[in-house]
Order: structure tokens, then sequence, then C-alpha cells
């Protein structure tokens, strides 16, 4: 009999269509899984009946040919997972539906509750609840995805900062915890006539387990308050660090319980598997990273596969790492934050919004499933409670939590620049939320060698409901209510990025001068050799050299350029305060020297300027009409679907764009070979803007159709040179069409042509450009769909 | 009291370490590091610091040894520069570095600011108008990707001017067309760089051994 174990309960009584068609698909669920059940019995009888009756082996019954038939066992365990994570996601749903639900309860509380109903409910209807929670299960599947995305995605530059502070919490944090408690239980059970049984070892082995930061805690909570990035990235960094101490002094007491007493041999031993365990971790994760990034640099060719290797690699690396009872968490986070810069500086930009999405996708729903299944065991797992046990556990736990921090804290102060106030050292101590990983470590104890595995468990489990419940539900409005900084959410300004390496030089060199090799001096070591050397073979073609002020520079080129097409095809610049300030105004209007050989415009006077303007205007029109004619096959599928539809509707915005244009008279041209120019060159048009020499009536201006200035400045000097060969070869101009290249250098990677004459492979080549490409090519796509749906009107 | 005892014989470190902040042994490892700088002579000249072979790779390494003779680092309200500097003003600048106490007032907090980001300032305002100018703002960023290697002036010029763009930005909020921007003042500086932390940045730690020994 095949057992059921996808009954759901709705989330809430659905007011609006939304949430009343949630609800039907709900009860449509509930409903396929009791009919599965129950006509697979029928059908089962059914085929044993047919059987028995049979008469031998030989002999078979002639039955009707089946038209329809049942089936259940053939997909049960597929089946059986698509529905929990089905339930996992919609109950993601419902609580956002519901909203102010969200915000006094922390979703991690919702989920466990939902679990418990379920395992509830599956245990009313008199069916064995399934062991959702097991070991192998949870450390293979559900939490390396949530471990990679917070790996990947780790901000280094605090953690690096901070990372002293967060060795020390990891480390000594958790083993005074263990330490204490196990010592401390075992005194009181000493006591107590009941719990004498229990030895020193299983008291300190139970101590290690319940002592231990839980990372996919800390971020389902922290996530919803957005404190500082200091004190989010201790707490987390702590949680993600002490799984090395908890997987050496698991093993450590779990060998040894049974085998005697522990040696002074045995500790040494231990102190060194620690740094086995720690460094060995980050090695293999360190190894696999390096591996990937080299990978990536391969993938220019077949960018859809690009993502596998990023999640394979880390994948591998969690493994080999358990493979050797090496720290896997550490190795995923390694793995992650190594392969992170070069991976992003070779992969497409569709790849990485990929990656994040999947990753984030991964780890959103492991996520709600641990929690769903904590509930689920809870109601399932055989308990035994003691309440003295238990009480003594939870109150210890707080307290040595909170003396850890602050005893701590008060040594880390000496070292640290920016000081630990008395608030942060709170939230940090209260931050100390424990969850799955402890269950599942307490779920590992084998039954025979600790009779008292089940008090364990139920300890372990009222520990996570406390911390997750009160601990997670309160640190909200604590954190108001104590003022603590909270998350700066201002964008990243280019002065703040441009301070910030200016910062880093003139720190390195105030260290220099002072003559200490202190923290700068090894960084600034370690970009060098970063640069020189390692990013050479991991970075493919010229992204190796880009210095990380530019690279900065052109992802906020593309974040503004993306912003533009979102808008609407606003012309106006988005920035973070609205302004009327323009290009023109910063620049000042000294009027060049007469003979400089550098600056190609000399001023024109007044009508000069006219003449240009109107020359600009005709031909602008030229060029609407010319390309009224090009559908949407010819022009290159937009690397960002979203938006296109509005930009066919927005007039008013065009002729905002004609007045901006003008403003662009007075900005001096680029020189021919700079390497935005050859971008610009190979992005936009098959033929190669050349710098035509200048003529006596109309000065020379270069083509920047990519201008790193701005998305938007479609460059008037286009609109000039075009105005030029448009009276000199009606024939050549071929305005800016997409098609496939004639020259030597299309739209496509240099070198490539031959292979693109293809019209539909160009498609679907350039419809991923690398990333460099990607700006460029977005910016000229930018400009043509601005003109295209002028054309419209 | 005991700290007269740890002042080495050497009175005028009282007088250094109200001025500067700095404690007795710091005062002492910095003197050491001068005079292994100078050659043992009592000022420091500019072709002191380009002898500091760490110093050679450092793209910024122009504007920070202008930033020692540069007299408006002095607190004095001086301005222009000199040609040598003694102990005196090398502390000074040096003390720009330190970082701030721990218990401090929120004025205390907001002095400590103004004056690291002061510093900054007058880093980037070389020729000692007040204002730092397009073109001083453009000199900056190709300094700092002078080393990397690729010489692309015109993205340098770009990024200058976007960022350039973004202070005027925040500063002036509405500008007609014909209107000129004419450099960032201070007051704008302060402004732009606000949610930066630069007093819990901008500092390196002072120890109070001497290890100039081990390093040039």
């Amino acid at each position: 009999m095949p057992s059921r174990s996808g009954s759901q309960r709705p989330p809430g009584s659905g007011r609006s269509s939304p949430e009343r068609g949630l609800l039907l698909l709900l009860l449509l669920l509930v409903l396929l899984p009791l009919g599965d059940a129950s006509s697979a019995g029928v059908g089962h009888q059914e085929h044993a009946g047919n059987h028995t009756a049979a008469n031998g082996r030989h002999n078979f019954t002639k039955k009707p040919f089946p038209v329809l038939s049942l089936d259940y066992h053939h997909i049960q365990t597929p089946f059986e997972i698509s529905l929990w994570v089905l339930l996992a996601s919609l109950m993601k749903l419902g609580f956002h539906l519901i909203p102010r639900l969200s915000n006094i309860v922390p979703e991690s509380c919702l989920l466990i509750v939902v679990g418990l109903l379920v395992g509830g409910l599956i245990k009313l209807a008199g069916e064995k609840v399934p062991p959702v929670l097991d070991s192998r299960l949870f450390f293979l599947c559900l939490l390396p995805p949530i471990i990679l995305d917070a790996g990947y995605f780790l901000p280094i530059r605090p953690f690096m900062e901070n990372i002293g502070t967060i060795l020390m919490f990891a480390v000594v944090g958790t083993l005074w915890n263990a330490f204490f408690i196990g010592g401390i239980l075992y005194a009181v059970c000493q006591s107590q006539p009941d719990l004498n049984k229990l030895s020193l070892l299983p008291c300190l082995l139970f101590g290690s387990i319940v002592s231990a930061v839980d990372p996919v805690a800390v971020l389902a909570v922290f996530e919803e308050i957005h404190i500082n990035e200091l004190l989010h990235i201790l707490v987390f960094g702590e949680s993600l660090l002490n799984d090395a101490v908890t997987v050496v002094l698991y093993h450590l007491f779990d060998e040894y319980s049974a085998a005697g007493p522990v040696t002074v041999l045995d500790a040494f031993l231990g102190v060194i598997s620690f740094l086995v365990v720690a460094l060995g971790g980050v090695l293999v994760g360190a190894i696999y990273g390096f591996l990937s990034a080299f990978t990536s640099r391969f993938t220019s060719h077949t960018r859809v596969i690009e993502p596998l290797f990023v999640f394979v690699y880390s994948y591998m690396a969690y493994l080999s790492a358990e493979m050797f009872h090496l720290s896997g968490i550490m190795a995923l986070i390694s793995c992650g934050a190594v392969m992170r810069p070069y991976v992003e500086a070779n992969i497409s930009h569709k790849s990485h919004t990929t990656i994040k999405y999947f990753l984030k996708m991964w780890s959103s729903v492991s996520e709600t499933l641990i929690f769903i299944f904590l509930g689920v065991a809870t109601v399932d797992g055989p308990h035994s409670w003691n309440w003295i046990f238990v009480t003594v556990t939870v109150i210890l736990c707080l307290v040595a939590r909170v003396i850890g921090v602050i005893g701590l804290t008060y040594i880390i102060n000496n070292f640290r620049i920016v000081k630990l106030t008395t608030k942060d050292q709170f939230i940090i101590a209260y931050g100390g939320l424990r969850g799955a990983i402890a269950f599942s470590l307490g779920f590992l104890l084998d039954d025979g060698r600790f009779p008292m595995r089940e008090m364990f468990l139920t300890a372990i489990i009222t520990v996570i409901f406390f911390t997750v419940f009160v601990q997670g539900m309160t640190i909200k409005p604590l954190v108001e209510l104590l003022a603590v900084k909270k998350k700066q959410e201002a964008k990243r300004t280019i002065n703040e990025e441009i301070h910030t390496q200016f910062l880093d030089h003139l720190l390195t060199g105030i260290e220099d001068i002072c003559g200490h090799y202190g923290h700068h001096h090894w960084k600034d070591k370690l970009n060098r050799f970063n640069k020189k050397y390692v990013k050479k073979c991991l970075i493919v073609g010229e992204r190796s050299k880009e210095p990380q002020l530019i690279a900065f520079y052109h992802k906020m080129e593309m974040k503004q350029a993306i912003e533009l097409v979102e808008s609407g095809g606003g012309v106006k610049m988005p920035s973070a305060v609205p302004s009327t300030v323009s290009m023109q105004n910063i620049q000042p209007k000294k009027p060049p020297p007469a003979k400089s050989a550098e600056r190609s415009l000399p001023q024109l006077p007044k009508g000069r300027e006219e003449e240009i303007r109107k020359i600009l205007r005709s031909n602008l029109q030229k060029t609407r009409q010319r390309l009224r004619s090009y559908n949407r096959h010819t022009l290159v599928v937009d690397p960002y679907e979203d938006g296109f539809g509005d930009l066919l509707i927005k007039k008013q915005k065009m002729i905002e764009l004609e007045k901006k244009m003008n403003n662009y008279l007075t900005v001096p041209a680029a020189p021919p070979d700079s390497p935005t120019m050859c971008r610009a060159r190979l992005a936009s048009d098959p033929q190669a803007y050349s710098v035509k020499q200048s003529s006596d009536s109309v000065p020379t201006i270069q083509v920047d159709l990519a201008s790193p200035q701005s998305p938007d400045s479609v460059n008037v000097m286009d609109e000039f040179r075009r105005a030029k060969q448009q009276q000199e070869e009606e024939e050549e101009y071929q305005g800016l069409m997409m098609k496939p290249p004639q020259g030597p250098s299309g739209p496509n990677k240099p070198g490539e042509a031959d292979t693109t004459r293809d019209p539909q492979k160009l498609t679907r080549c350039l419809s991923d450009p690398g990333p460099n490409r990607a700006a460029s090519l977005l910016c000229s796509q930018l400009s043509l769909w601005s003109r295209n749906h002028t054309s419209q009107n | 009291m005991g700290a007269l005892q740890s002042l080495h014989g050497r009175p005028e470190y009282l007088d250094l370490a109200e001025k500067t902040g700095f404690s007795f042994e710091q005062i002492r490892v910095l003197h050491e590091r001068f005079k292994q700088l100078s050659h043992n002579e009592e000022t420091l000249r500019r072709s002191h610091f380009n002898e500091i072979p760490d110093l050679a790779c450092n793209p910024i390494r122009a504007q920070i040894i202008e930033a020692f003779f540069d007299r408006r680092n002095y607190h004095q309200n001086g301005e222009g520069t000199v040609e040598e500097i003694g102990f005196e003003e090398f502390l000074v600048v040096m003390s720009h570095f330190r970082p701030p106490s721990l218990h401090m007032t929120e004025e205390q907090r907001e002095n400590v600011r103004r004056e690291k980001l002061r510093f900054v300032f007058n880093m980037h305002d070389t020729d000692n108008d007040g204002t730092i100018t397009l073109e001083e703002y453009r000199h900056v960023v190709e300094e700092l990707l002078s080393r990397s290697g690729a010489l692309e002036k015109e993205t340098a010029k770009s990024i200058a001017d976007a960022a350039m763009l973004e202070v005027a930005s925040i500063s002036m909020g509405h500008m007609e067309p014909d209107e000129f921007y004419e450099g960032i003042t201070f007051e704008h500086f302060l402004k732009l760089l606000d949610g930066f932390e630069i007093e819990s940045r901008m500092n390196i730690r002072f120890l109070n051994m001497d290890t100039s020994t081990l390093c040039k």
C-alpha cells in the first residue's frame, strides 16, 4: 500500500480571486494523492486477485485490454518529492499573499508550523510519517544549495576585513559553548537520579551538537531584518566557519564516547584534526574553484552550459570534502568565493543572471523544505521529554552564548580598529540561532551507543524551536528598539568606488612610509600577484587586464542602460538623485587653443551650429524612414526582453532625446584607436567606421556610439558622419542594420566572421554576447530602438 | 607617574603627544622610522620618500608624497608647499590616519570625519583654490589607472566625467543648460562621501613596537 505523503492544508481564507484560485489548486492537490492512493490500492488488490486465480505460470487468463490503468508505484518517489517541493513553494507564495503576517512572524516560524500541521495531518490519517529529515538527504541535497548561494554571493571585502573576529567567534566561541554546555549539563545530570547514567563524553557530544550557530536559520532570520553589513557578516561568517569545529568535535566525541576516556594525545590529535579539516576543506574548495574558473575561460562558444559548470564543480567540491570527512561547508564557501571574480569576467551576462536566479531558487526551496521537514520530524520523532534536561539545555545555551560573546569581544576589541559596541554584542549574542544542522547531527547518532538519543533529540528540537520562534520573532522589534544601524540601501556610486580604490592605495602608501607591513600592504601584494599571474590564465582575452575601476564603470553603464530600457526608453539618465544636470554643465566652456593638435573639433560659430542642427534633424528623419523598413527579425534579439513593448509606446521621450542630442555638440571627440572605439565598431556596424580626414566644410568627428559617457548620448557625431556620407555615397550607407558581416570584422567576436554567414546563427550567437560586448551592444541597441519607435510615430 | 618614565628622556614627546594624540610608544617608533628615512638628518625631503622601494609601485605615489609637504595638512591654516619637513610635521600628517577612539561624542566623530575628508580633499585639490575642478579630478582618475597597464585615457576621462556629473547632480540638483559647475567644493565633497564612513576606513594600525628593522 503506497503511503500518502502529500496532504495539504490551504494557507488561509482567500478573499480575492487569485487567492481563491490558489485555494482551489490546493484542494485539487489534496484530492489527487488521496485518489491515487485509494485507486492504486484497489488496482493492486485486483491484480493480486487475478494472479491467485490463475492456474499456472504459463496459463495466462485473458482479460480485456486495459484502456486506462493506474500505476502509482511506478512514479511514486519522484511524485512524492515533487509534491513536497510544490507544497513548500505554495506555502511560500501563500505567506506573501497575507501581508501583515510576514511582517510580524519570520518565514521560518511559519514554515515550521506548516510542517507541524502536515505531520499532524499525516499522523491523524494513520499513515506512517516518512522519515523526511533523513540525514543523508539533508546533508547531500538540502544543505549544499543554501551554502553555495551564501558562498558565491559572499561579500568578500567585509568578510576579509573582519576575518580575525569571525574566526575568533567561530572557533573559540563554539569551543567555549560546547565545553561549557557539556560540562554543566554533566554536572546537573549527575545530581539527578534518573539521568545518572549519562557520562561525560555523551554530554560533551551533545554540547558540541547544540552549540553551533546554524547558517540556515541565521540567513532566514537576518535576511528580513536588514541590519548593517558588519553585524550581518560577523554572525553569518561565524555560522559558516564553525562547521569545521563542529565536525571535528562531533567525530572526536563520537569515536571516543564508547572507547573510554580521552587522553591528552587524543586532544592533541583533535587539534591537528581541526586544522586539517578546516584548511583541507578550504583547499579542496579552492582547487575546484580554480578548475571552474579555468573551464569558464573556454566557454565562449557554448554559453548555454556555463551555469552548469559553476553548479557541478561546486557540488563536487562539497562531495569531495565530505568524502574525506573535511568540512564540506568551508569547501563550498571557498569554491564559490574563489571562482566568482574569474567566472564573472568570463561568462555572458545571461549566464550570470541564470546562475544568480538558479542559486536563489534552489536555496529558497531548500530552506523552505528544511523548515517544513523540521516541523514534520518533530511530530514524528520518538520523544523522550525530560523537564530538567531540556530546560537546563535551553538556559545554558543562552547563558553560554552571552558570556562567550562578551568575553570574546573584550579580547577582540584590543585588536580591532572599529570596536564592537555593546549594542553590537547584544545583536551578535541574540543572533546565535540553532537550526536544522544540529537536528540532523543528532539524528545521525547511533541508537546503540547512545541510549539517550531520544532525549537528546527532544532537547535539540526544543532549543531550535526556542531560538527560531522566540529569538527569531523578537529580533526585529529589538533591532528597531535599540536603533541598531541598518543596512544602507544606497547604490554604490562611482565616486565611492574611486575613493575606495584611492583610499586603498593611500593607506598602503602610508603603511610603507611608516615602515611596517600591515594589513593593507599584504592585500596590495595579493592584488598585484593576482593581476600579474592569476588573472592572465583564468580570464579570457582583454578582460584580464581590465582594472577594477573600469570594470565597475562598465557594470554601472550596463545597469543604467537596463534601467533606461525598462523605464520605457526615457532619455533622462536615471540616477539616484533626479536632477537636470547634464554633461554640458560640467564641461568647461573654454575656447580651445588655436594650434592644438589633439582637439579636432574647433568651436563652431553660432551660424554653423544652426546649420549642423538642421542637417542633423533632416538626417534623423531619413534614418527613421530607413529604419521603418526593418522588422524585429533583422534586428538582433535584445538581451533584455523586458520593456520592449514599452519602447514602442512612449512618444514624448523622443523629442527630449533630440533636445538632448543638441547638447552634445560641444563634446570633444574620441581618438580613433581607443578600445571603446573598437568595441563600438565591432558591435554596431559591419562597416567599420574609419576616421575620415577633415575637410574644410565639416569638421571630422569620430563615431562613438557606445560612448561610456552615457548610454543615451547617441552621439550626434554619428549623424554627422552619416550626413556627409549620405551626400556622397547613398548606396554604401547601410544605417545601423545588423546583418551578416561582409568585412573581416563582423558584429561577432573578431575572427569569427567566416562562421556567421548564416543570419540565424548570427542571431543565436548575438543573442548571447560576451560580457564586455553586451554593454556596447546594448547601447547600440538602445539607440536603434529609440530611433525605431520614433519611426512608428 | 609611570607615564613620564616612558618618555625616554624626551620631554618634547609630551607636547607632540598632546598635539597629535599618539602615545609615547608610537611617537618613539615613528621617530625611529623618521631617522631611518632621513638618514639621521633633521629634515625629510622628497628625495628621501622616493627612496622607499615599496612606494615605487603605488599609482598615487606622487600625491601621497606631496601631501606630506602640503602646508594645509599641518593644522596651522597655512597654504602652499614646503621643501623639507621636520619630525613634527611628519607626525602631524601621520596623525590623520589615527583610528578614532572608542568613546566619542557625535560631534567629535563629525570632527574626525571632516579632518580626514579634508586631507583627501587637499590631495585632490592640487592648485589650492578650494575646489576640485574637472581637470584635477580627471588627473586623479588617470593616476589611479596609470599602473594598471591599460592606458585608456579616454575611459579615465569618461569615468571622471561621470563622477563629476554625479557630484553635480547630488549637490546642485537643478541646473540650467547653460550654467556651469565650477568644481567640487569641500561642502559638496562632504555631502558626496556621506555614506562612506571614512572615519572607520581611513586608518592604519600604529604599532607600539619597533619593526623598522624588519622592513625597508
